[in-house]
């Protein structure tokens, strides 16, 4: 479009003039600024979006608001960490796995002893561990979960009970259920169960499990719980509230083969346990089952979870 | 500290006869003074833990001192308002009162006497006098205001402090009182970046806590005045220990102004030009002394 004739004339009159050269300078002093500015908060952005998944092994203090609206309130300063009365919560270090400064312990090493006057939550500044928060037992710091079934001293059939005696809501987070044990198939076997309608997740029980490893552990509860579809519905819970069934009755179809062993259960109770054939097994109208070799275990259970 | 460098320097100035020798306090007076403020302000958080007596719990960006005077960091306020959540009324009250003070008396008082990155720095900036260490590239001043403008736009879209992960300052801070090691990598890094990247390149272009408390301090009260300087022989004594150097020429050479007061909202009152001046042309004093001798 151009030739050099005119790039040459402004270049000396224009272009060199100190208006121009300090607008120029203005400039680029503005895009260093800016571009630097800019790439420093993108990296601490990046960083932290990195760095914020909670490990599986970290619990917040008790109250603490959900882990994303935790870590815009918390401000990190530490005050819960001392006002912890038996130096449960720790503050993180830069590099730890649990997001620079925040409040966390490990159930294992120091758990949450349920002070009834809950100080770190008086401590916060910010409301990060919410003050409304007044009733201890309403604490969801984590949620226990039995998740080794192979070393638990109780599923070998033992009598341990430990994490059931040190609960502090013994008998509402951590119950222990009977089972028919079909290895000596003459005993019982007490099955500690979590309810996480109860636990607050303060892992005394992970902390006193008497196993090198625990075989119970305490989870973040987004970890440790799954979640029902919201349009779920239980039918023996609708039923149990109308008074009866919502869909009339039902038409109950006979398993054949299986009369004997059906005879007697409803059809919903057949619906949400479905027998299944094993086919090598008779028809035996004897409830206690002999256990098969590879048969299913849990028809006999009395779980109720 | 300086007054090493300076000394060889003193040879080649023209010795004039009625100057009086300062005595050391008079040539550290300020400095003293600050690293005092600074270690007591440590020493207030330390005594707890260590000896058991508990005079302010928490940090830097929050805390709460003798169980009554509640203080937040109020740069720290701002990120967790932008990104949604509206905090409990302590640490609102706490980021008012710290606000009000440093509004009152000074932006970066908080820099020079409190900041526990003062003393790194300004070791860093030592030593790097001491080595005649030229080697580095600045960053513009002005990246530390877009740092912080961008790290709140970045709390707003990430709804994290994104910046609590990485701030030097309340690393040092937490990692002192807290008794860990992470934040003092952190700290190794800026003031090697200091020494041998760019002089005074972290408190003096990039960090957005000084940008912040900058802005906070416009209209601040106590400010540095340089009210004798016809006394001013032209040392360059206080250009070369100032933090900001730029903020001293407009009270010092009548450049752009014509009382002798340095306005500069980037000037952090640390006071050194008053220590390291044999002329005394510097004096600290509020910011509606105009006088000048």
């Amino acid at each position: 479009m151009d030739t050099g004739q005119k790039k040459n004339a402004p270049r000396s009159s224009v272009a060199n003039s100190p208006a121009s050269v300090a607008r120029r300078k203005f400039i680029n002093s503005v895009a260093a600024a800016a571009g630097g500015g800019c790439l420093l908060a993108l990296g601490a952005s990046l960083y932290s979006r990195s760095a914020s998944a909670l490990p599986a092994q970290a619990l917040r203090p008790p109250g603490a608001l959900p882990e994303a609206d935790f870590l815009a309130a918390c401000v990190r300063c530490g005050l819960c960490v001392r006002d912890c009365p038996y130096d449960t919560l720790k503050l993180s270090d830069l590099g730890a796995p649990v997001p620079t400064g925040t409040p966390y312990f490990h159930a294992r090493s120091v758990p949450c002893e349920m002070c009834e006057d809950i100080p770190c939550v008086k401590a916060c500044p910010t409301g990060a561990l919410d003050p409304a928060l007044t009733d201890i037992n309403q604490a969801r710091m984590g949620l226990a979960a039995l998740i080794d079934h192979e070393t638990c001293l109780n599923f070998l059939g033992l009598r341990c009970d430990v994490c059931y005696r040190v609960c502090p809501v013994i008998d509402k987070a951590i119950t222990l259920e009977t089972q028919h044990n079909p290895r000596s198939d003459r005993h019982a076997m007490l099955l500690p169960t979590v309810h996480s309608d109860a636990c607050t997740g303060c892992g005394k029980c992970e902390k006193s499990c008497v196993l090198p490893e625990p075989a119970i552990k305490v989870f973040p509860r987004p970890l440790a719980q799954g979640a029902l579809p919201e349009h779920y519905r239980k039918g023996w819970e609708e039923k149990a509230r109308h008074g009866g069934s919502l869909i009339g009755d039902q038409v109950e179809m006979p398993i054949r083969g299986f009369e004997g062993s059906t005879a007697g259960r409803s059809a919903t109770e057949a619906a949400v346990a479905p027998v299944t054939p094993a086919p090598d097994l008779p028809a035996t109208p004897a409830v206690p089952v002999a256990p098969a070799p590879k048969g299913p275990s849990g028809l006999n259970s009395h779980w109720k979870p | 500290m300086a007054a090493t460098t300076l000394s060889s320097r003193k040879t080649i100035r023209p010795v004039t006869p009625c100057a009086p020798e300062r005595s050391l306090w008079q040539r550290q007076r300020f400095l003293i003074l600050r690293r005092v403020s600074q270690i007591l302000i440590l020493l207030a958080f330390l005594s707890g833990p260590w000896f058991g007596v508990w005079i302010a719990k928490g940090n830097l960006s929050s805390s709460m001192t003798l169980g009554v005077l509640p203080l937040t960091d109020p740069l720290l306020l701002l990120q967790t308002l932008v990104t949604g959540h509206v905090p409990y009324a302590t640490a609102l009250i706490g980021a008012a009162i710290v606000l009000l003070f440093y509004l009152l008396v000074g932006g970066r008082v908080f820099c020079s006497w409190v900041c526990p990155v003062n003393g790194v720095t300004d070791a860093a900036a030592w030593t790097r006098r001491r080595l005649g260490i030229k080697t580095g590239r600045v960053p513009d001043a002005n990246t530390r205001y877009w740092l912080l403008g961008m790290l709140l736009v970045a709390s707003a879209l990430t709804g994290t402090l994104v910046w609590e992960w990485v701030n030097p300052v309340s690393l040092l801070h937490r990692s002192l009182i807290f008794g860990m090691s992470g934040g003092l990598f952190v700290i190794g890094g800026i003031f090697i970046y200091d020494v041998f990247m760019a002089s005074r390149g972290w408190c003096g272009h990039l960090c957005p806590m000084g940008a912040f408390y900058s802005l906070l301090g416009k209209k601040a009260l106590v400010r540095v005045s340089a009210p004798n300087r016809k006394a001013c022989d032209d040392c360059m004594d206080c250009f070369a220990v100032c933090p900001e150097p730029q903020v001293i020429r407009p009270a010092l050479k009548a450049v752009g102004q014509s009382h002798p007061l340095i306005l500069a909202s980037d000037c952090t009152t640390c006071g050194r030009c008053i220590d390291v001046c044999d002329k005394q042309v510097f004096k600290m004093t509020h910011r509606f002394d105009q006088r000048s001798e």
